[in-house]
């Protein structure tokens, strides 16, 4: 085998512990610079699925000298196949509220809000019981911290943290111009660092056992630990938290079902892996020394071989061109025109030699659109297409 | 003032009449009365003085805000690539078969209304769906019979 590593279950975020009062009131004692320093050397980088170093994030939303700044919490988790916030929420509310109010001292922020996508209404009683009770002993602290939920109403985009932002402004989730990135003007103008639930999570854990523990977890570029969300065709979907850096051939050895054709590695915007690349695919940020390394924000759906691979891309792109804001062209029209150019070849209107047209449309949308959604659609495009070309067309 | 304004006004009350207090109010307005008609988007607007036409706009930018009329029980079902995998079409056969209605209808009695949405994050327990705010897992044509069965005859 490539990788002599086996998978590495670990057990931090989930780890039941009711010690978030003295986590809180302890960690608000150190400075500021203190604690970004140790997030930056913990080498956190966000889990959403872009993989921004988190404490440089801080570090930036903290030295602006705005009067209001914000931080939020993005759990509007609609990346198809994973649902690893949720169970985040539902399980262990204080640590994300505790790293939340962290964040607001490091950075000087007030206010805090959560953005729960309206898929997770049902969460949102017994999260706003665990707010009230946080924000009881927030006072009793005199840590002037607000915590607020932001409901979503079903939109793919608003995941994406400058629409989350106009979402949370009353308008439309169309994606904003970047710079100037949310650090510098976020919501309402004023910096803001936006979070994905998992990252703040992690905060939690470097804050309470120190960078070093995070540190040792994981590869070089790759530290600490992610939680996975895997579905799809194995004998034990669920959600794991395991060591980055793995290799694909590892993670299909503990959770195909014998028969895995493919592995969806970060959902419908991220690359679809056919078997004979298990062994040089590592799951984890870019930089990794050898071979490919793929990011996730912990979407694992694998195929076996009774699946149709143009089915699954149908079923993508049928999803893309729905959640498509709209907004600006490439992503508009590149999803509906991919959407057609697919089902004619299929059935023989076009010939096979369409599709490379179809993959340099892609490569536009890459090169041309606004946002993360557009672009990435090209991901999973093209890894389906170059690697099961013949199901595409037969 | 006829109830829709009454609604109107105390959502606007309750959140504030900001444009980015509008959410809150749309989904206030969707939770009591199930969809967004033309004459309650001119009332936001008129109440939270926003022109009409943004309020229309933002409304249909999200599917939980439903534009159309819609029944009691909005039913939701995966469509999402897991769900579609583990057999979402024969949840919806069963679901059509049992209101006989298709995708997007309601039934004329105004209690069901059914549709398709994209990944409600159960990929692990599909096929999912969502009846209102409820969710509903690793369901088969068997249990949502049963399940419509209950909110048919209302003990749920």
């Amino acid at each position: 085998m490539a990788y002599s590593y086996q998978l590495k279950r670990v057990d931090f975020i989930f780890r039941n512990e009711n010690d978030w009062e003295k986590v809180l009131s302890t960690t608000i004692k150190k400075k500021p610079d203190e604690l970004i320093n140790e997030l930056i050397s913990s080498e956190l980088k966000g889990r959403g699925g872009a993989g921004f170093p988190t404490g440089l994030k801080w570090k930036l939303t903290s030295e602006s000298k705005a009067p209001t700044k914000y931080v939020i919490c993005n759990a509007d988790e609609g990346e198809p196949g994973t649902f690893k916030d949720r169970e985040i929420l539902s399980k262990v509310p204080y640590k994300v509220l505790t790293a939340m109010a962290v964040c607001g001292y490091v950075t000087g922020a007030k206010e805090g809000f959560i953005y729960l996508r309206g898929e997770y209404k049902f969460l949102e009683e017994e999260l706003n019981k665990a707010i009230d009770e946080f924000q009881y002993y927030c006072k009793e602290i005199n840590l002037d911290f607000r915590i607020k939920i932001f409901m979503g109403s079903g939109a793919y985009i608003c995941g994406e943290e400058t629409a989350l932002m106009e979402s949370m402004e009353g308008r439309r989730g169309e994606p904003r111009n970047k710079p100037p990135f949310p650090t510098q003007a976020g919501l309402m103008g004023a910096p803001t660092v936006v979070n994905n639930v998992e990252t703040l999570v992690h905060t939690w854990t470097i804050f309470k056992y120190g960078a070093k523990k995070f540190y040792d977890l994981g590869v070089q570029y790759s530290r600490g630990t992610k939680l996975f969300s895997v579905s799809g065709d194995t004998p034990k979907p669920g959600i794991y938290e395991l060591e980055l850096g793995m290799s694909l051939q590892d993670f299909v050895y503990e959770f195909g079902d014998g028969d895995t054709k493919a592995v969806q590695v970060g959902g419908a915007s991220g690359f679809l892996v056919p078997r004979k690349k298990f062994r040089d695919t590592a799951i984890g940020y870019e930089g990794k020394l050898v071979g490919i390394s793929l990011p996730t924000g912990g979407s694992m759906m694998l195929f076996n071989s009774s699946r149709s691979m143009f089915n699954v891309l149908d079923n993508y792109l049928e999803f893309f061109r729905e959640e498509s804001c709209g907004q600006c062209t490439p992503c508009r029209v590149g999803c509906q025109q991919l959407l057609l150019g697919i089902k004619a070849v299929k059935r023989g209107e076009k010939p096979a030699s369409y599709l490379n047209k179809l993959l340099k449309l892609t490569e536009t949308m890459q090169l041309t659109a606004k946002c993360g959604l557009g672009q990435s659609v090209a991901n999973s495009f093209s890894s389906i297409v170059e690697n099961f070309r013949e199901e595409m067309i037969y | 003032m006829n109830p829709i304004q009454d609604l109107i006004k105390n959502l606007a009350d309750q959140y504030g009449r900001n444009r980015e207090n509008l959410l809150p109010v749309l989904q206030g307005v969707v939770k009591q009365e199930k969809y967004l008609s033309e004459y309650s988007m001119i009332e936001i607007a008129r109440e939270m003085d926003i022109p009409a036409a943004e309020v229309y706009g933002t409304a249909t930018f999200y599917s939980f805000l439903e534009t159309r009329p819609a029944g009691k029980y909005i039913i939701r079902v995966c469509k999402t690539i897991t769900c579609a995998m583990k057999g979402k079409n024969q949840l919806l056969f069963a679901i059509q078969d049992m209101l006989k209605i298709k995708i997007g209808e309601t039934t004329p009695d105004k209690r069901f209304t059914l549709m398709e949405t994209n990944c409600l994050g159960w990929c692990h327990k599909a096929p999912a769906m969502l009846i209102n705010d409820e969710v509903y897992t690793e369901v088969n044509p068997e249990r949502v019979r049963e399940i419509l069965g209950k909110y048919m005859k209302e003990t749920i």
